[in-house]
This record gives C-alpha cells, sequence and structure tokens, in this order.
C-alpha cells in the first residue's frame, strides 16, 4: 500500500490505463495544462499531444467526437472542467450516447467516460457549483460514480475506462486533496458495488462524494451520544447498488440518505423509494433526507454556508431518526 | 454621428474608473478579500468604453465571465458593483451572482454568465423584444475569442441576421481562451470573418485604440436602430493579467506580456485629448483624483456593507405569483 491523494488517484489511473491501451485518450479544454483542478497535469509530457489533446470551448462538438470516437473503437475520456457545462453538451450524451447501444440493436458499445467536477463550497457561484449527477442517473444507458476516497476514486476510474458503456465520472472538488492509501499494484474498483465505509447497528447513513465524510464525522458525534452509525457509499449512483443498501436498513431499521445535491427529486429521493419497497417493514423510524433546499447555489460565502448541507446536519437528522435528544 | 469634446473627456474618465477600480480589485482578491474567482479585464477597457459611448441608458449590455468593465461602461454604481465581487448584501445582486453573474436592468445591464457563450442567445432575445416592441433600443452583446467556438455564437447570429434583429456581436479578442492560445483552438484568427457565413457586416478594429472603437460602434449601432440588422464587431485587444488572478501565465513568454502593456489604451487616449486641446495637463489631474476618490469610496462602501443575512440565501427562487 501506499500514500496517494485524490487528485494525484485520478492522474494516475488516467496514466496507467494510457499506458496500458493505445486506444486510450484524453481531451477536454486545457487538459494539456492540467485543467483547473490538475487532475491531468504531467499527461502531456508522457502521451504527447495526439492522446492528450486540447479542444476548442465547443463542448456540445467534442461531446458528440468523443462519442463518434468511442463507437469506432477509441476509448475517449472527456474531461469538462466543471459538471456545470455540461448542460452544453446533453444532446450527445442524453439522447445519443446513452441509447445507441440499445436503438441500433446492440450492435456496438460506448466506451466513453466523462470526467467532470461537482460540488460547491469555493465561491464559485450559480455556474460552477452545482452537482447534477442525479439527472445522468434518470438516463437509462449512462453509468453515473461518484468516488470518496483516493482509492475509489482510482479504482473506479480504471473500471470506467475499461468499462464498455458510457460512465458519468463526477469528483467533488471539495475532495481533491483528500489522502488515503492505495495498493501499489494495478486494480479496479467495480462499477455498481457499494462500500460500507463504517460497520454500525443502529442506523444507516447512505451518502454520496464530499456527504460521505460528513456522514462519518457525524457518526463520531453519534458514537458518543450512543448511536453506533453505518455509512454506506454507494459509490456508484447508477446502477445503484441496492442490496447492500436494502441489507444494511434491514440491519439497523433506520435510514438516513446525505448528499450536497438538491434534495428534491434526487438520489436521496431513489435510496428512500428503494428502502420502502424492499425493507419498510423493517424501518423503525421515519425516513430523513438530506440535501441541498431547491435553491441555486449562490456566491456570497455567507449564502452559501447557509445552504449547504453539513455533518451536523447529518448528525441532527440521525439522532431525531433514534430518538436520541437533539443538542442545540 | 459625432462625439463632443466633453463626451470624450468622460470616456477618458471612464477608462480611468475601468482601470483604477479593477487594479484595486486585483489587489483585493490578492490579499484574499474576494471570494472564488476574478477575471481581471486589465487592458480590455478601452473595448468596453468605446462600445458604450453610443449606447443609451435604455440599451443593452450582455457579458462575460470578464465582465466588469462592461458593467461600469454601461453606468453600473462603482459601489454596488464592487459590494457584488465581495459577496456583500449591498452588491447589486445581494451577494448572489458575484464577479461572474452581474445584472443590473436598471442601468441595461441584461446579466452576465459564467458558463462561455451562455448568453448570447439570451441577448439575442432582448433584441428580438427590442424590436417586436417597436422601439429603436439595441442591444450590445460581449464574448470572447474563444466564445465564437460555441454553438451558440453561431445559432444567434444566424437567427439574428434572418431576424435583422437589433444586436452587435462584440468579440474581444484577446487572443486566449484560458490558457490555450486563439491559434490552437481556430484556424480563422480574424473572427469577423465569420459574418460572412451570416450574411452580416463583419468588422475588425483596433480594440485598444477608444476611438476606433467607438467609430466602429456607431456604425454598427445606427444599423441596428434603424432596423438593418446586427453586426459582428472584432475588437483585437490584449488580456494583461492570467485567465484568474493568480494564474502564474507560465503559456506566457515575458516579452509577449510586455508587448501586450505597450497597448495600453489609456496613455494613448490620454496623449490625443491633450493633443487636441480637450484636456490639460491639469484637467487631467484632477479627473485622475475624481476617480481615486470614487475608488476608495467603492471601497469603503463595499468593505461596509455586511454579508447577506443567511435567510436571504432562500428568496428570489421563485416570483410571487398573485
Ligand atoms: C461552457 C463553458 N465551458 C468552459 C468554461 C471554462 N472557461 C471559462 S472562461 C474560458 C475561456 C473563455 O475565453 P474567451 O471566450 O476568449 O474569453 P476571455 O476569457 O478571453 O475573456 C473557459 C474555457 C466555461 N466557463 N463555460
Ligand atoms: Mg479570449
Amino acid at each position: 500500500m501506499k500514500d496517494s491523494r485524490y487528485i494525484r488517484a485520478i492522474s494516475e489511473g488516467l496514466a496507467e490505463e494510457l499506458d496500458r491501451d493505445g486506444n486510450v485518450l484524453v481531451l477536454g479544454e486545457d487538459v494539456v495544462e492540467g485543467g483547473p483542478f490538475s487532475v491531468t497535469k504531467g499527461l502531456v509530457g508522457r502521451f504527447g499531444t495526439k492522446r492528450i489533446r486540447n479542444t476548442p470551448i465547443s463542448e456540445s462538438a467534442f461531446m458528440g467526437l468523443a462519442l463518434g470516437a468511442a463507437i469506432a473503437g477509441l476509448r475517449p475520456v472527456v474531461e469538462v472542467m466543471f459538471m456545470d457545462f455540461l448542460t452544453v453538451c446533453m444532446d450527445p450524451l442524453v439522447n445519443h450516447a446513452a441509447k445507441m447501444r440499445y436503438m441500433f440493436g446492440g450492435q456496438y458499445s460506448v466506451p466513453l467516460v466523462v470526467l467532470t467536477a461537482a460540488g460547491a463550497g469555493g465561491g464559485a457561484g450559480p455556474h460552477h457549483s452545482q452537482s447534477l449527477e442525479a439527472w445522468f442517473a434518470h438516463i437509462p444507458g449512462l453509468k453515473v460514480i461518484m468516488p470518496s476516497t483516493p482509492y475509489d476514486a482510482k479504482g473506479l476510474l480504471k473500471a470506467a475506462i475499461r468499462d464498455d458503456d458510457p460512465v458519468i465520472y463526477v469528483y467533488h472538488k471539495g475532495l481533491l486533496r483528500q489522502a488515503g492509501q492505495m495498493p501499489e499494484k494495478d486494480f479496479t474498483v467495480p462499477i455498481g458495488v457499494a462500500d460500507i465505509k463504517r460497520e454500525g447497528t443502529d442506523i444507516t447513513i447512505v451518502a454520496t462524494g464530499l456527504a460521505v465524510h460528513q456522514a462519518l464525522s457525524a457518526a463520531v458525534g453519534l458514537q458518543e451520544a450512543g448511536v453506533s452509525a453505518e455509512v454506506v457509499d454507494p459509490r456508484t449512483i447508477s446502477p445503484l447498488d441496492t442490496a447492500t443498501i436494502v441489507a444494511s436498513v434491514k440491519k439497523t431499521g433506520r435510514l438516513v440518505v446525505a448528499h450536497e445535491a438538491v434534495k428534491g427529486f434526487g438520489i436521496g429521493a431513489e435510496v428512500a423509494a428503494v428502502v420502502a419497497e424492499e425493507a419498510l417493514d423493517y424501518l423503525d423510524a421515519p425516513i430523513k433526507r438530506i440535501g441541498l433546499p431547491s435553491t441555486p447555489i449562490p456566491f456570497s460565502p455567507t449564502l452559501e454556508a447557509a445552504l449547504l448541507p453539513t455533518a451536523d446536519d447529518i448528525g441532527r437528522a440521525a439522532r431525531e431518526a433514534c430518538g436520541v435528544a437533539v443538542e442545540q | 454621428m459625432s462625439l463632443s469634446g466633453d463626451k470624450k473627456v468622460e470616456m477618458y474618465r471612464s477608462l480611468l474608473l475601468l482601470r483604477k477600480l479593477e487594479e484595486k480589485t486585483v489587489e483585493m482578491t490578492m490579499a484574499g478579500q474576494v471570494p472564488g474567482w476574478l477575471h481581471s479585464y486589465l487592458g480590455q477597457e478601452a473595448v468596453a468604453v468605446g462600445v458604450a459611448a453610443y449606447l443609451r441608458l435604455d440599451d443593452f449590455v450582455a457579458s462575460t465571465h470578464r465582465g466588469r468593465g462592461h458593467f461600469l461602461a454601461k453606468g453600473l454604481d462603482p459601489n454596488r458593483l464592487l459590494a457584488e465581487v465581495l459577496g456583500r448584501q449591498d452588491g447589486v445582486c445581494g451577494g448572489k451572482g458575484g464577479e461572474m453573474h452581474m445584472a443590473d436592468w436598471n442601468v441595461g445591464v441584461i446579466g452576465s454568465s459564467g458558463i462561455v457563450g451562455g448568453i448570447l442567445s439570451t441577448a439575442t432575445g432582448v433584441a428580438f423584444a427590442c424590436q417586436y416592441r417597436d422601439t429603436d433600443r439595441v442591444v450590445a452583446c460581449f464574448f470572447g475569442d474563444a466564445a465564437s467556438n460555441q454553438g451558440s455564437f453561431h445559432e444567434s447570429l444566424n437567427l439574428a441576421s434572418v431576424w435583422r434583429l437589433p444586436i452587435l456581436f462584440v468579440c474581444e479578442n484577446n487572443g486566449y481562451g484560458e490558457f490555450t492560445r486563439q491559434q490552437d483552438a481556430m484556424r480563422v484568427l480574424d473572427i469577423a470573418t465569420r459574418a460572412q457565413a451570416y450574411d452580416i457586416p463583419g468588422v475588425i478594429v483596433d480594440g485598444d485604440d477608444v476611438l476606433a472603437v467607438a467609430g466602429a460602434a456607431a456604425e454598427a449601432v445606427g444599423r441596428a436602430r434603424s432596423g438593418e440588422g446586427p453586426t459582428l464587431l472584432e475588437c483585437k485587444t490584449h488580456r494583461w493579467s492570467g485567465h484568474y488572478t493568480g494564474d502564474p501565465q507560465d503559456y506566457r513568454s515575458k516579452e509577449e506580456l510586455e508587448d501586450c502593456r505597450r497597448a495600453d489604451p489609456i496613455p494613448r487616449f490620454r496623449g490625443y485629448l491633450i493633443e487636441s486641446g480637450l484636456l490639460t495637463e491639469e484637467a487631467v489631474q484632477k479627473v485622475e483624483a475624481e476617480v481615486v476618490d470614487a475608488v476608495a469610496a467603492a471601497v469603503e462602501f463595499a468593505l461596509n456593507s455586511p454579508l447577506p443575512p443567511p435567510e436571504t440565501a432562500l428568496a428570489d427562487v421563485y416570483g410571487v405569483t398573485q
């Protein structure tokens, strides 16, 4: 095992896959320079501008181009700096990439990876802060992954590149400096498999992305209050590992779902619905959801902080669900 | 329609205000007083001021992530502009938008976009409304060289052309989109030539010469007001700073950065004003002192403005339906 960081995990994952398979290439705006978060930094030195390619600011065109390249046998990784910009290329993703295998009778694969940064917290304002993963999870044919640790970041990226379907790989900007351990050797993390980040017996907290760490920190406080929380990180949003979630809830009898994306019509709603369908009789308390209120993300730090979910919000919801006194 | 001497002096004041407020804002950013990023407008001031010279208060501008110069030139109050940059309650959008997302409908600032190319079609729509209502109001829509590679640029130009909409598409060609040189993103270095594809005039102008910009804008505004449709006006200019404040710019040579500053529009215009007897050395000092005071007042206003109360975060998601 070795120490790593989230950013390095992504760039190493890219480098290893570029090395392994000549069909892998990276394209996007300023990827040669490393992009705004340096996830592609240094790759051009090893792989050259044929495989690490800067594009014009034409997301719709280069997303469609990557899709075409993918169906023709390449394995493009498209870097889209901010998830907010995916709105500009929804047509190639939603109407084409997601459906081509299906509507053309399974003739070909679409091995396309979209690597994109989500999340707020940096005063970046309404156009650079959104978490839109639920949009993509709603589209049959797309896979959506959201790693929360360096280990998962690397393993899932490698799995995504080797996957034959379009994968939207979403990383939260707030995780980029996250430290963690990973094997020296080649490894992947399977898409579609959740990870129990902390075992517990009294309540299940299903959390995604940055919220995984908030849930883990809430779990420490809960422990002090005598509540044993289990933290389940789906890692893949779609296809969702419902079996792991349902098994956990059957064990604990309580559920909180936490994410940074808007609460309404979100992943929390999906998880809650699955649990209601498959484990309602096991629930000892109503399900709680933590997420952003139905509001764009404002620029001013005080306003942003007022809206973003926190570890305290998760802890409070868990205490309520467990009938433990909530600290004021 | 030519510019009066007074108007030219006013333009000089405007140039200086853009410059000095920007320098101050950059300084505050470096000192950690500004949340988020700052996209500096240093060096490009003549474009905003030149285009605004022929706009009326009831005309409109639409803008980009690098938009503060456009807002100021159109008449947005510097105090409220800076307060917005700092995310304060008295900011022109109450702190919701910040540097990249500002609007002030009262002075015709439609809004700006953190999404490159995002505002072009909206601006085209405002121009459509101006035409629909039989007004002679016009829209100036600013965007960068790199934005002209977005589909929205091409689609908006075509639509504006075919419906003869009263809009100026003002491309500020500073040679870069983030860290990428223009020639690495497009073969056509004169973006104005793209106008041919939509059968509208495409005009190239020295964007560091405020009178040249104003002259070209005058014609385009005239066309728009009289129902002759859109113009693509390309202003060749220079981005002095990095893409954002703090960008080390190691993709640009020292010589290039020095050359940039040689194109400074302000001394050039000042020289012209003095030579043609419109400004004395004394008057220059006076304008400068006034601008320095205005900047100091804006800083004081902005820093004294409180951060917005947290509960306002939930306001204005929807209008109130009667
Ligand atoms: C749709 C979209 N893609 C990418 C970006 C990231 N980005 C912000 S500014 C910029 C460069 C824009 O260059 P240009 O249009 O020339 O304007 P300039 O910055 O030079 O003023 C890029 C790529 C964005 N904000 N929106
Ligand atoms: Mg540019």
